[in-house]
């Protein structure tokens, strides 16, 4: 399995991925419907995610953006629709949601990193753990992954040494050191100041560059423009318009064209 | 009134003053161990999304935290018994007070397991972690670390209880004392020096947690910050 | 009496009740006294107060009740101070709970707001007018649900009365019991009692704790 994934990860960042891939999607949501109680968060939600493509995922605060991304990852149980995700049945009961979780890296807005542990112990726990990677090795996987977010030197610093910015790119390392085949970013910069976002969308992007397959809810609109491969417009629990980012110049509906005349 | 002391006559007995205090803390290390383990146990129960799980452990806690540590030690003696059991009475103190200091210890787990924010819990998932593995990596080591003050002082308090277990022929420190006493009429000269001894004891469990948790804690030994 | 479990053994069971109760009422009265002399020594201005008060809780959280009942009862007889076990019990019981009500106390008023003092400071009041007026007043509602919740520590630790002779709860029952020789039904009915005694307490303390806000732990087994 870590080797189909380090293949997989090789791939994609030689690039070849997108363009020598087959159009099976890494994620695809079919007419995804889920309620909280009484209250509909996702209504029929459809799109999909190919190999080596950034998706960016946009719309109001309870427009079920979140909610959309956390149920790629089954953090989220749906009522019904399909969610494959690199070949898993998502919505499928039986699934084996820690073969899903290998299969996927999520970060999220509050860090969560582990508080007990330094950044090395940090990074190691999972695959150690999980894909029974030896010590040695998961160091030296440790030392790359910190070294692609570029903290290579805060090994053995624990998290709160270290500043917002700092622990959520030591909590993107984590993740990619499980060496996943699609990324989840939930909302990532809102929890930081403004001088710290950028260090950590710097780090998002050189990993689109090198051809991770991820999937972004974000606020930020700028860097969604200049990212995205494709745009997804979250109202009212629907997509309500999708393309490639240029339909953020040129929107369709009056909803998208107010949200983006509202984040300007 | 002309009150005249005779320490030496009581201190010359020490060989017996140290063999109760090393069967106190013989006592006071097994219940903290076996209590420490249930309590940790009885945490996670009292968690339980199985209904019957959580009201078991519910029950077993406030039985015992509403009712004399003495009496319990009664029950467990008698119970056994009853039940044709025959310990000696070194293992019916252990295993009271394991049950005694179990249920206080499940309730101070269950604080520091209720102090692990949902996003580590979420963190770990995410990270493909087994229940068990997310159990003990992400929240029994951080939540013993958090309630780690409490948790030692209550083994302290644990073992200064211990000295209830004189009452079924437990051979621990207040026991000796009180076999002394008789032998020496010597009573108040040895009550003051066992009060003395016990405030020792307490000193040397402290420093010893003290020494555990820079052990297991490094994070705590290297920024001295609480968790 | 003898044979079974009678009217006369649930009437002497009861009276040793009564004494339970008492003995808590007598720990509580004072331990309370004696504790917030304690907390208010621990918070002096005058350092030798605060070490000598500092000095007085280590040493008695460092002893078991039942030595220092031991040391009251039967020590002070043997250097010739002849008291009544309800006079040790009583003094032993007051000693011990005004170490761990001072201490409790003492972290309640501490807890009371830094800019508290000082705005009290900045009306000119003098330090015992502060206490009095501002510190205190405050103090004591967050100090409501942990001195609830050792109120059943107290309980509990009168049962270690019986271990002298007193006849309180317990005593009761092992009175009756060398009778009857029944000892897991009779002392299954003791913890019972204790536990009725209790548990309303202990609950009371929870729901002061969840609607004050601030969890604090009341430890102490026994």
């Amino acid at each position: 399995m870590p080797e189909i994934a380090a293949i997989n990860q090789k791939a994609n960042q030689a690039g070849i991925g997108p363009a020598t891939a087959p159009a099976s999607p890494v994620v695809m949501l079919k007419d995804v419907h889920k309620s909280f109680g009484s209250l509909k968060v996702l209504d029929g939600v459809s799109f999909e995610v190919g190999r080596g493509e950034v998706t960016v995922i946009i719309g109001r605060s309870g427009s079920g953006k979140s909610t959309a991304l956390r149920c790629i990852d089954r953090f989220e149980r749906i009522n019904s629709g399909e969610i494959l995700v690199c070949g898993h049945r998502v919505d499928d009961p039986g699934l084996d949601l820690r073969a899903l979780r290998q299969d996927v890296g999520i970060v999220f807005q509050s860090y969560n990193l582990f508080p007990h542990l330094t950044i090395e112990q940090n990074i190691i726990l999972a695959p150690c753990a999980v894909k029974r990677v030896p010590k040695p090795a998961a160091k030296e996987l440790a030392r790359r992954v910190l070294a692609q977010v570029g903290l290579e030197d805060k090994l053995h610093a624990y998290p709160e040494q270290l500043s917002g910015g700092q622990q959520q790119r030591a909590a993107i390392a984590r993740s990619l050191a499980m060496q996943p085949k699609v990324m989840l970013f939930d909302e990532v910069t809102s929890a930081l100041d403004p001088e710290l976002t950028g260090e950590v969308l710097k780090v998002i992007e050189r990993l689109a560059a090198d051809g991770m397959t991820m999937v972004m809810v974000t606020h930020e609109m700028g860097f969604a423009r200049g990212i995205a491969d494709q745009i997804v417009f979250m109202h009212r629990g629907r997509v309500h318009e999708a393309g490639p980012p240029e339909m953020l110049a040129s929107p369709r509906t009056p909803e998208l064209s107010q949200f983006v005349g509202a984040g300007l | 009134m002309h009150i005249e002391f005779d320490f030496p006559a009581v201190l010359e007995r020490w060989p017996s003053f140290l063999g109760g205090a090393v069967l106190t803390l013989e006592l006071a290390f097994i219940a903290t161990l076996f209590g420490g383990i249930l309590g940790a146990i009885g945490a996670i129960g009292r968690r339980s999304r199985n209904r019957s799980v959580a009201n078991i452990c519910t029950i077993y806690v406030e039985a015992i935290r509403n009712t004399p540590l003495l009496v319990q030690i009664f029950l467990v003696y008698f119970g056994l018994a009853s039940i044709g059991l025959k310990f000696s009475a070194f293992s019916v103190a252990a295993l009271a007070l394991v049950i005694n200091v179990g249920a206080y210890t499940t309730e101070i787990m269950r604080a520091g397991f209720d102090a692990i924010p949902q996003g580590q819990i979420e963190a770990a998932e995410g990270l493909a972690l087994s229940r068990l593995q997310i159990y003990w990596h992400v929240i029994l080591l951080p939540a013993m670390e958090k309630v780690y003050p409490s948790l030692t002082s209550q083994f302290v308090l644990l073992m200064l209880a211990s000295s209830v277990t004189s009452q079924i022929s437990a051979e621990e420190l207040t026991a000796v004392a009180n076999y002394i006493q008789s032998d020496t009429y010597r009573a108040f000269e040895t009550y003051i020096l066992v009060a003395l001894a016990y405030v020792v004891l307490s000193l040397i469990m402290r420093a010893g947690f003290w020494g555990l948790g820079m052990l297991i804690f490094p994070r705590q030994r290297r920024l001295g910050t609480p968790l | 009496m003898g044979g079974h479990l009678n009217g006369n053994h649930l009437l002497f069971l009861g009276q040793g009740m009564l004494w339970t109760f008492g003995l808590s009422v007598i720990a509580l009265g004072g331990g309370g006294i004696a504790g917030f002399i304690v907390a208010l020594c621990r918070v002096s201005p005058s350092r030798w107060l605060r070490i000598a008060s500092g000095a007085y809780v280590q040493l008695i959280q460092g002893m078991p009740l039942l030595v220092i009942m031991f040391l009251a009862y039967f020590g002070l007889a043997a250097i010739g101070v002849q008291v009544s076990p309800l006079a040790a019990v009583g003094a032993s019981l007051t000693v011990y709970v005004s170490a761990y009500l001072g201490e409790i106390w003492r972290g309640c008023i501490r807890s009371v707001p830094r800019p508290q003092w000082e705005a009290a400071e900045g009306l000119a009041l003098s330090r015992a007018q502060r206490m009095r007026m501002v510190i205190l007043p405050q103090a004591v509602r967050i100090a409501t649900p942990p001195t609830v919740g050792f109120m059943v520590q107290i309980i509990k630790n009168t049962s270690l009365a019986s271990v002298v002779g007193f006849v309180e709860l317990t005593r009761a029952g092992q009175i009756i019991n060398n009778s009857l020789f029944e000892p897991f039904l009779i002392y299954s009915i003791i913890a019972l009692v204790y536990f009725v005694l209790c548990f309303p307490i202990s609950r009371l303390s929870h729901r002061l704790e969840r609607r004050g806000g601030a969890a604090r732990e009341t430890l102490t087994p026994a």
